[in-house]
């Protein structure tokens, strides 16, 4: 009876100006578990928190290397993620290919929305449900882009996303001033503080979060195990131990529980369910 | 009823092959083109002859021309090829331009751009009859290569095209250095040029000089060399050759 008229499909505007369907995608970003990115002004920095969908499982991977010179993470639907990394690392193959040199990241980032843009525009598709943060390097330097569903796209300095990214990105805000002259090892540093603030009292170890990097003389990477353990330690990035009741009952009610967990997203948070 | 069906059919399977038009041989065509590094640049020289077979038909003929803002390219053979090269050429140029985004294509992606679409021309049996001559410099990297018809492609620090690979290289080798000045470069370039004047029939005494640096692109008004004919050689061409008319 009061059902929303207004966001059966992609195409059909809202009286009030919106695009119910887009704004749901954008929603999916949000629920997946955090992303955080930030650059220098020769290296970026990509981190992403990993969380298992069950203590039986294992988490999914949410960082990619696209080429030598980008790599991606992303928040929302994995599986959504991954067609968009297939699509990019071979946008940069061809370009490699047909040019020997390696693809603009600004231009994957542009043939990468308007990808995401046609979604809004046809009826009988659907948007991609992930926020991809695209870091990597070209002739003009370290770049750091957000790719949401809508087909728009951001250029950041540093940025967050994902569920419960504002506390990262409050951080952020707070230090970004210094990421420009930053080096490689304090950008990684601010990258696993700012992506313990999204954790909120869980405490940061090397198995809940990924790491990698990209920079000048150096091709992407994903850290291993034993360098962010290493990294952590060094940094004394510990988190509040996590209180007793908390940890008792983890995860329940939880919004982290988002899309890239493959399970589905509690009734009250899902905005689906109109 | 099905050998009047497959009539046409048939027919369509054989004229296909034989309306098929490609370039089976060149009409008209430019002689060699020359390249080297210098100090600040690259330099190419070419003449301005057409020939159409044998017949030396066109006097006026550009076979240099700027590819964007770091590229130079000079080109042998067909011309009318080169005039489509240049037209896949601009495009790209335009269209690279439109990202407006501060990144621009330089001559090693410009070289390795039409050693693809030669080499799939080649692969089609309908090659673009060119050899040609790719130099530039961006970012304080000079460059300068060559791609064939048939997609061969090398960089060197001197190149050149048809002729100029028998009787302009050689002289290269023993002269050309690092360090050439814009004036030794044009005098060693002028050097080639007037050698293959002598030897090379389809030459002409017009030639142009194409120089690109970080500065830009210049491509000199059309000039004559001096020509000295007076040699005992040329004056009795067949002394020595017994028997030769």
């Amino acid at each position: 009876m009061f059902r929303n008229q207004y966001d059966t499909d992609v195409t059909t505007w809202s009286p009030a100006g919106r695009l119910f369907q887009v704004e749901y995608a954008m929603e999916a970003v949000k629920q997946g578990s955090a992303a955080i990115g930030l650059r220098s002004k020769t290296h970026v920095v990509l981190a992403s928190v990993n969380k298992a969908s069950s203590e039986l499982s294992s988490h999914q991977k949410k960082i990619f290397k696209v080429d030598d010179h980008i790599g991606v993470a992303i928040a929302g639907l994995t599986a959504d993620g991954r067609v968009l990394s297939r699509y990019m690392r071979n946008e940069c193959i061809n370009y490699s290919y047909t040019y020997e040199s390696p693809l603009p990241v600004g231009r994957l980032v542009v043939q990468l929305a308007d990808k995401a843009q046609v979604c809004t525009q046809r009826s009988w598709k659907r948007p991609y449900g992930v926020g991809l943060l695209v870091g990597g390097l070209d002739e003009s330097g370290a770049h750091l882009y957000y790719n949401c569903p809508s087909g728009n796209y951001f250029e950041y300095q540093a940025f967050a996303i994902g569920s419960r990214s504002q506390a990262a990105k409050t951080y952020l805000e707070r230090k970004y001033e210094t990421f420009m002259d930053s080096s490689r090892e304090n950008l990684i540093k601010d990258a696993l503080f700012a992506l313990r603030e999204t954790l909120q009292g869980e405490k940061l170890t090397s198995s809940n979060c990924t790491i990698s990097i990209i920079g000048v003389g150096e091709a992407f990477k994903v850290l291993d195990q034993e360098t962010v353990k290493g990294l952590i330690n060094e940094f004394e990035v510990v988190g509040e131990e996590p209180p007793a009741d908390e940890a008792a009952a983890p995860e329940q009610g939880s919004d982290a529980a988002g899309p890239d967990q493959g399970t589905p997203a509690e009734p009250d948070v899902a905005p689906m369910d109109i | 009823m099905n050998m009047v069906d497959s009539a046409p059919a048939m027919h369509n399977l054989i004229g296909s092959e034989s309306d098929s038009q490609r370039t089976l041989y060149p009409y008209v065509t430019g002689t060699s083109v020359v390249g080297i590094k210098y100090k600040d640049g690259i330099l190419l020289a070419a003449d301005m002859g057409g020939s159409y077979g044998s017949t030396l038909r066109y006097k006026t003929v550009e076979r240099l021309k700027s590819v964007g803002k770091h590229s130079i390219i000079g080109a042998s053979g067909e011309i009318s090829d080169f005039q489509e090269i240049m037209r896949y050429l601009d495009e790209l140029i335009l269209y690279d331009n439109m990202w407006d985004d501060g990144n621009s294509l330089g001559p090693k992606q410009v070289h390795n751009y039409l050693t693809q679409v030669m080499y799939n021309r080649r692969n089609k049996f309908n090659p673009l009859w060119n050899s040609l001559v790719l130099g530039g410099v961006k970012n304080g990297q000079k460059y300068l290569g060559t791609v064939s018809m048939i997609g061969v492609h090398y960089e060197d620090n001197h190149v050149a095209t048809g002729f100029g690979n028998h009787l302009a290289r050689p002289l290269l080798r023993d002269e050309w250095h690092e360090n050439l000045t814009f004036e030794e470069g044009v005098k060693l370039l002028e050097k080639c040029m007037r050698v293959l004047l002598y030897r090379d029939r389809s030459a002409v005494n017009k030639l142009q000089i194409a120089k690109i640096t970080e500065e830009g692109v210049t491509i000199s008004e059309p000039y004559a060399l001096k020509t000295f004919w007076n040699f005992a050689a040329f004056q009795n061409p067949t002394a020595g050759a017994e028997g030769s008319w």
